[in-house]
């Protein structure tokens, strides 16, 4: 059985199991560190930069962060603020987020994370570079220019035999997601829709089902995004 | 020396047009030309995009009847995923995109006659931009602006509780609809607090009826004369030949009422229509391809609806469409004025539809969604609010669209449009040499009968932000006037 540490975010007294994540144990105690690369289960890799804290007094990724006893802990003070809205803003500029017409709006985690910070339009100009969308699957289809290589899909969806379904293909500026035809053609629709809700934008659609959910009724339609942790504390 | 008068907006807003007169040596009008000088390309972008996204991607064509788009793009993907036509949907699933159309034709109708035209019936086209506009209607008038914001707020709201959204939602999907009426909304319908229920709304539609009707018969001249010119009429129609705005076969009339096509099925529509492309204008110009791009052109909206139809499938409407043929003895109105006569038995039938529909139970629960064999191309079509509106897809093996072609309402009705320009010109403009502001509203009105998508940037203020320039043959600017 492993230690129980306390420690604090913004001046709250919190305790979690020693060595979890730092976004795992603030959830238990009531307090949202927002992820988009963060996916609970999986190991973290701290790509997207969101759940930025300050650690006493140091900048560094909450999911990739151990929780240590005496650990104090910035998470809403202006700068952390700041620091998120600019990484989302960078993010809706890098792709190409047509929201409006986005079968994911309502349920995206991004366009959530953009209301969260009021961000009404970005402060940087778009790239707009293009990228191709892959729709050879036949229960996916692939939209590099909503993806911002979080690789939740390279982490959590993986074939029976326990191959990755996804990779990131490239660097830098080049990198893109890719899928296996082969592997892809073998998953389940349970598989497929796992996928789809996994990934944070609307990147991976399931094919065929667009929209389903009425307006009203998707994820973040009623509640922002993180209100569900801090309305509810497990520990 | 010939000339050109030039009548332009100046801001680029959406949808905005030109009009040229052209003046010849003896001060005739030798050409008036009514030209679109936007570009919107969906046609093209839509393309690689998976198809279940094409009705809430190409719906934002427009702000004022976004579900026109959304639901002809939805029924031809209906097509597409092998649900069929018409009744291939479950019965919800037609039944509430049909309560979502009638909403949608409610409001659009109502924008129309209260925002953009009672401001020329109440103060005459004439009178002062600064008073002829909604604002001043709501002053002079505020019990009818009160009713027309009151109608549009209730099909709005008929158009959220189906579409999910007031503008822009994604209700119908393809093979159906995302959603069932809810008690509390069907409650709110029938029994929301005054004014906002349907029986106001259909008692308030029988008003802005009487009105109408009174005003043609003070103004029976301007209303019958304003414009007139005789045309073929094409809309959708019921099989058995009914007034249908959502769904139906392709008929078209002569000027006399002679069928010229008949009821054929819209999935053939390119055997039937072609599309004329004029090198002074972004828009086409569609015509039945049987009586060739001079002659095929024809009228659509609610005037050629009313004129194409047997009879109208709601009691109240059905007594004022007898009414209205009843003025013309059986034959097509060809009066272009009578659009907005033709616009408001519309706005009573779909009132009296949409209070159908609310009862219906079938709204409230049963099978959303219907598919079966797929195909690789489907078309749709459904009477818009200002017109026949055709969608028209195909597909790939990996399901993305491939191509798009759009008939929208406006272009269908771009050669009449251009006609009635010409009639106006030649009416008001006809050997003067001093342009009056009613001259140039006379031709704004003219072009505003047939509510094109432009009408809103024409005239939400009263007046269309102008440049009018004189120029000759050399392109030399005699005189230019801006307001």
């Amino acid at each position: 059985m492993s230690d129980i540490v306390k420690f604090k975010i913004d001046g709250k007294e919190c305790v979690a199991d020693e060595g979890l994540n730092l976004v795992d144990a603030a959830k238990q105690n009531g307090v949202y560190i927002p992820t988009l690369c963060h996916l609970e289960g999986i190991k973290p890799a701290g790509s997207c930069r969101i759940c930025n804290v300050k650690i006493n007094g140091r900048y560094m990724t909450a999911c990739t962060t151990p929780v240590a006893d005496g650990m104090e802990v910035e998470n809403s003070t202006q700068d952390i603020l700041e620091l998120r809205k600019i990484i989302v803003e960078t993010l809706f500029v890098s792709g190409n987020h047509y929201c409006p017409a986005c079968e994911k709006s309502g349920c995206c985690e991004l366009q959530a994370l953009g209301y969260k910070f009021t961000m009404l339009v970005p402060r940087f100009p778009y790239a707009f570079e293009p990228k191709e969308v892959d729709a050879e699957s036949t229960k996916l289809y692939i939209d590099r220019n909503r993806c911002i290589l979080c690789k939740r899909c390279v982490r959590s969806i993986k074939s029976k035999d326990g191959k990755s379904i996804f990779a990131i293909k490239g660097r830098g500026h080049n990198a893109m997601i890719n899928i296996d035809h082969e592997l892809a053609a073998q998953m389940t629709d349970e598989e497929a829709t796992k996928a789809m809700d996994n990934c944070p934008v609307g990147s991976i659609l399931k094919k065929e089902r667009g929209y389903y959910t009425p307006i009203g009724s998707r994820k973040y339609d009623k509640k922002p995004i993180g209100s569900d942790i801090e309305e509810s504390v497990i520990i | 020396m010939s000339k050109k008068i030039t009548i332009e907006p100046v801001t680029r807003v959406e949808g905005h047009g030109k009009v040229t007169i052209h003046i010849d040596d003896e001060g005739n009008i030798s050409q008036s030309r009514l030209h679109i000088v936007e570009f919107r390309g969906f046609e093209r972008f839509v393309q690689g995009r998976p198809y279940w996204e094409a009705p809430v991607l190409v719906q934002r064509l427009c702000g004022i009847c976004p579900v026109s788009h959304h639901l002809a793009a939805a029924k031809a993907l209906d097509v597409i995923v092998g649900a069929g036509t018409g009744d291939g949907l479950t019965p919800t699933g037609e039944k509430m995109r049909r309560l979502m159309h009638y909403g949608q034709m409610f409001q659009s109708h109502v924008l129309h006659f209260f925002h953009l035209v009672s401001p020329d019936l109440l103060f005459g086209i004439d009178s002062d931009p600064a008073i002829r506009n909604i604002i001043g209607v709501a002053k002079k008038f505020p019990d009818l602006a009160v009713q027309g914001v009151m109608m549009r707020k209730f099909g709005q709201e008929i158009i959220k509780a189906t579409a999910g959204k007031k503008i822009h939602g994604t209700g119908a999907i393809p093979g159906g609809i995302n959603k069932h009426l809810t008690q509390e909304e069907k409650d709110s319908f029938l029994n929301g607090p005054d004014p906002l229920n349907i029986d106001k709304m259909i008692s308030w539609s029988q008003d802005a009826l009487a009105f109408l009707k009174g005003y043609q018969k003070e103004n029976k001249d301007f209303i019958d004369n304003f414009a007139a010119f005789p045309s073929s009429h094409l809309s959708l129609v019921r099989k058995d030949g009914a007034l249908d705005l959502y769904h139906g076969v392709l008929r078209a009339v002569d000027s006399d009422g002679k069928k010229i096509l008949h009821d054929v099925d819209y999935q053939d529509y390119l055997e039937y229509i072609g599309e004329e492309v004029r090198n002074w204008s972004y828009m086409k110009f569609p015509y039945l391809t049987e009586f060739g791009k001079e002659k095929g052109w024809y009228r659509v909206g609610p005037l050629a609806r009313l004129n194409t139809c047997d009879f109208i499938p709601s009691p109240l409407a059905q007594k004022e469409f007898e009414e209205f043929k009843a003025y013309t003895n059986g034959k097509p109105n060809n009066m272009t004025m009578h659009y907005h006569w033709a616009r408001l038995i519309e706005v009573l039938h779909s009132a009296e539809m949409m209070k159908d529909l609310i009862n219906d139970p079938d709204l409230m629960k049963g099978e959303l969604v219907t598919k079966g064999e797929k195909r690789s191309e489907g078309v749709g079509v459904i009477e818009a609010p200002r017109g026949t509106l055709f969608h028209h897809y195909g597909i790939n093996e990996h399901d993305q669209l491939t191509m798009a072609n759009l008939i929208v309402s406006t272009t269908s009705n771009n050669e009449p449009m251009n006609i009635a320009v010409n009639h106006t010109a030649k009416q008001y403009m006809q050997g003067q040499q001093i342009i009056t502001e009613g001259m140039m509203n006379a031709v704004e009105v003219a072009i505003r009968a047939y509510d094109p998508c432009l009408s809103c940037a024409t005239h939400a203020m009263g007046r269309m932000p102008l440049e009018i320039v004189l120029v000759d043959n050399n392109n030399n600017i005699i005189d230019k006037k801006r307001r």
